[in-house]
């Protein structure tokens, strides 16, 4: 067994960040497994561009943006053992990782950063009704084909979903030839960026069909027709909307759920709002050492945010290295009925904290209020607010105090 | 054309079986199937019970067959290396008419030879399973769960290890009896098969293999049922089959049941259907499913959804409705060296191989064939990399470094086990095929992140293209073509990010 201040579950965007970050910090014995052949995460697999505007004032592609923290992580010497997966992590912080190269390893560490990233919501999740033929396959799945393996998966696609990377699909196989007959999206708004609607589906001629649904799915071997249903206001198919589309291929974009297996394992709890761990505003989970940032704590619009992120979190987990403790955080973070999605859970009053939200539907003019009792501690107004973008406020420690609690307010 | 002793036409559970109970004499035995894999039909569409045989008419070969089973499995099991679990059955009730059909069934146990069934009051339930509904219940020591999956593949195998030959993508279209050569022409569009005996386990569609062979095309009545996979999250709720009590003719309505894996099977419900591969599931039913389990698992949450499939027991059934026992027949005089299975239904699984004996006996008694010295009844089974300690894992990947390298990671599969099924023994090549053999894509994540690794490993490991990768059916093909101007270079092909 060997000993290693930060062990970082992910070579991701997260990770990656969050290693360069805790060495710029002066943590020098940090370990990155990733369960990839290569570092980058899904960004691998990310061709498009439209990544790096906020951290680095400039648009990249997928590649190109993970490219930058990969190359300042071997600049700075900072080791990461590929196709390696972590197969347990213990609430003492212990690491088992598997390679075939390296065999069964385990790690005591200092701290962990846990930067799983998220996986893919599945047809089975959603019960969508129907046969099981071959054509059925989930975006990022469809995306890995297409763009890891060269290997294009169908011509006449029907999407389902209108999440980000479902209308990024829909133009990239657009690109590569196939038929996108349309977009479906049950919601009766988008769920992925206004700015996707406009370039992976309008600028292509891609119908997206807001409230609307696949209700059926025919085939036996390979995929040949959806039913695609209107739905009504409880997103309940209304009989008699019914319309048939041939097709040999569906792809569904239909949500992101953290990939936090590693953090109940390690005991962690779960913050029922994101679905993801528990955390404070140092992004510790409830397991002291064990922290938590990007997708795999809550699924971020942007990369960019990512990054930022758990950039963020260096700081405190330097300091949990260092002293071994990080002051207690007992202050509760609680939002209304408009509020999805809050992290963190807990603050102490005593540290800038970040906020990050979503609204639960589309608002216009909108104000947010951040208060502790009767005090406002931050307003923010919002001509529109959407649940595809993710709202983040931060607040100074001066402006806090340590007794209240604090609440997020969205009023319309 | 190649001669055979005996051609087993289905690769279900019961075709399996007999493949297996034939390999035990020197025999030729061909099996054909017309699917791409064993147990495509309702062999594997099932709840995987190893059934107690409470609920059927005694003296019926169902009864005789299901006791059979049920008390030799654990040996059965332990030679084919199938993972099972003597779990017992909850039987639970709500109301004075439940408690009555439950003492019927419990007479008719007994008298079927079901030892240790008992009645247990409502304190009792709760102890035994603190997740399960009803105000009491019988519990049923001698069930059991296992994978009816992993049974067929492992019968099937250890038929193959022994000697037996099975041909995939084979449809039965016609068969044809020459009297003067004392022999069979099987005829599927691959190609016939000439062969001495027949044995007919053609599961759904026996009634009509029947009738090729000469014997009637008895009426079969399709009863369906969906069901919902829960992910093991929720399989900590629940360690034992949780039935309601039996309607007044023994059959179950929605329960749930623990897999042998962790996963728990809520369904199935029943209703009628005319098609003979109507697998679909449909949203009324499954609504149904959400309903009626609640009642049998309080822990029945949308959020353990991972999976849904439905399967169809083909019961026989007399001109009135009424389902009939189990057909095992032979006739020398009219239809020489044939067996005839129709109407193999639930309780199927748990019979198969008690059913297989008494094929085989009907062949044996005719031919009184040589015995096979070789035969050996112990199928290879590896320990599974999720099923090891640490220590075993690490000593695993000393031996053969592929074990360390995970390919599923919702069901901890590395590329040594994904490697070692593409090889199986039945030459099975579908991505569902290796996912059988080994839970890879069975997990949470539906294979996310493993299915893009196992279709490249397939194609790698058997030299084809892309093209030819087949999902479950023989025209499920999953790639349409390489992508436009794609170089064959996989450095191109990987997105590389390094500087």
């Amino acid at each position: 067994m060997k000993h290693v201040d930060a062990v970082i579950v992910g070579g991701g965007p997260a990770g990656l960040a969050a290693a360069i970050e805790l060495r710029r910090k002066g943590i020098d014995d940090i370990l990155i497994l990733e369960r990839e052949k290569k570092p980058g995460g899904i960004l691998r697999q990310c061709i498009h561009d439209g990544f790096g505007l906020t951290r680095f004032g400039e648009t990249l592609s997928g590649p190109e943006y993970a490219a930058r923290f990969v190359r300042e992580a071997e600049a700075l010497d900072i080791p990461c053992l590929t196709d390696t997966t972590v197969l347990e992590i213990t609430p003492d912080r212990h690491v088992y990782a598997s390679s075939s190269e390296h065999g069964m390893m385990e790690f005591e560490a200092g701290a962990i950063i846990l930067a799983m990233g998220c996986r893919e919501r599945t047809r089975g999740a959603i019960s969508i009704p129907g046969t099981r033929p071959a054509g059925v396959y989930t975006a990022g799945v469809a995306q890995a084909y297409i763009n890891l393996k060269n290997k294009m998966v169908g011509r006449r696609v029907v999407i389902l979903g209108s999440g980000d990377i479902g209308m990024i699909m829909a133009r990239r196989m657009t690109l590569e030839g196939a038929k996108v007959l349309g977009v479906f999206e049950v919601q009766p708004y988008a769920s992925g960026l206004p700015r996707n609607v406009e370039q992976c589906l309008n600028d292509y001629g891609i119908p997206l069909s807001l409230s609307h649904t696949v209700t059926d799915i025919r085939g036996t071997d390979r995929l040949e027709s959806v039913v695609i249903s209107q739905v009504d206001d409880h997103m309940q198919p209304i009989p008699g909307t019914e319309q048939e589309y041939e097709c040999d291929t569906l792809i569904l974009s239909v949500g992101l759920i953290p990939e936090n297996e590693l953090t109940w394992m390690a005991g962690a709890e779960k913050d029922p709002g994101t679905s993801g761990a528990a955390v404070d505003e140092n992004y510790q989970t409830t397991v002291p050492g064990i922290f938590a940032a990007g997708n795999v704590l809550h699924v971020h619009d942007l990369v960019d945010f990512v990054s930022l992120e758990a950039e963020a979190l260096a700081d405190g987990a330097a300091r949990f290295i260092r002293e071994g403790a990080l002051p207690a955080c007992n202050l509760a973070v609680r939002g209304n009925e408009l509020v999805g999605g809050l992290t963190p859970s807990r603050i102490s009053g005593t540290g800038d904290v970040t906020v990050s939200f979503r609204v639960r539907r589309p608002l216009r003019n909108c104000t947010v209020e951040l208060m502790q009792g009767d005090t406002v501690v931050k307003r923010r107004r919002m001509p529109k607010a959407l649940p595809a973008e993710m709202i983040q406020i931060k607040l100074k420690a001066d402006d806090l105090n340590q007794t209240d609690d604090l609440e997020v307010k969205v009023t319309c | 054309m190649e001669q055979w002793d005996v051609v087993v036409i289905g690769a279900g559970v019961v075709g399996s079986a007999v493949a297996r109970e034939l390999a035990r004499y020197r025999l030729r035995v061909a099996v054909l199937e017309k699917e791409l894999d064993v147990a495509c039909g309702n062999s594997s569409r099932n709840t995987g019970m190893l059934h107690a045989g409470f609920t059927y008419k005694p003296g019926s070969l169902k009864a005789e067959c299901a006791v059979e089973g049920n008390k030799e499995f654990d040996q059965v099991a332990a030679e084919l290396g199938v993972p099972f679990k003597r779990t017992g059955k909850l039987v639970v009730g709500f109301t004075d008419h439940d408690m009555e059909n439950i003492l019927k069934f419990k007479a008719i146990g007994e008298q079927n030879g079901v030892e240790g069934m008992r009645i247990i009051d409502k304190e009792e339930v709760e102890r035994i399973e603190p997740h399960a509904g009803g105000e009491f219940a019988m519990y049923v020591p001698s069930s059991g769960i296992l994978d009816p999956m992993a049974y067929t593949i492992a019968l099937a195998d250890n038929a193959a290890q022994n000697g037996v030959k099975f041909f995939f993508d084979r449809k039965v279209t016609a068969i044809e009896r020459y009297i003067a050569n004392d022999c069979y022409l099987i005829h599927t569009p691959a190609g016939a098969f000439r062969t001495k005996w027949v044995i007919n386990c053609a599961g759904a569609y026996a009634s009509q293999i029947s009738e090729m062979l000469g014997y009637p095309n008895y009426p079969v009545r399709g009863f369906k049922g969906e069901y919902f996979v829960l992910d093991k999250k929720a399989g900590e709720f629940l360690k034992i089959p949780v039935y309601p009590a039996p309607n007044d003719k023994g059959g179950f309505s929605t329960h749930a049941t623990p897999t042998v894996d962790g996963n728990i099977l809520v369904g199935p419900d029943s209703y009628v259907t005319e098609d003979w591969e109507d697998y679909k599931c449909t949203k009324d039913h499954l609504d149904g499913l959400i309903r009626d389990g609640s009642k049998m698992f309080k822990q029945m949450r949308r959020e353990y959804f991972i999976r849904n499939f439905a399967g169809i027991r083909w019961k026989r059934v007399d001109e009135d409705g009424n389902v009939l026992d189990f057909k095992l027949e032979s006739d020398q005089q009219h239809n020489p060296n044939t067996v005839n299975l129709v109407g193999i239904e639930s309780p199927g699984v748990t019979c198969a191989l008690p059913l297989a004996r008494r094929a085989v006996a009907r062949l044996v008694e005719v031919e009184k064939p040589q015995v096979n010295e070789d035969f050996d009844p112990v199928r290879p089974a590896p320990k599974r990399f999720y099923d090891m300690t640490r220590e075993e894992q690490a000593a695993a990947i000393a031996e053969d470094p592929e074990y360390g390298e995970i390919v599923c990671r919702c069901e901890t599969v590395t590329r040594a086990e994904i490697r070692r099924a593409i090889n199986n023994p039945l030459g099975v090549h579908t991505v569902t095929g290796i996912k059988n053999r080994t839970r890879a894509t069975m997990g949470r994540c539906q294979g996310g992140y493993c299915e893009t690794r196992i279709t490249e490993m397939i194609e790698q490991e058997l030299g084809i293209k892309p093209t030819d990768v087949r999902f479950n059916h023989a025209g499920s093909y999953m790639f349409t073509g390489p992508v436009r101007g794609a170089q064959a270079s996989d450095e191109a092909a990987e997105g590389s990010v390094s500087a």
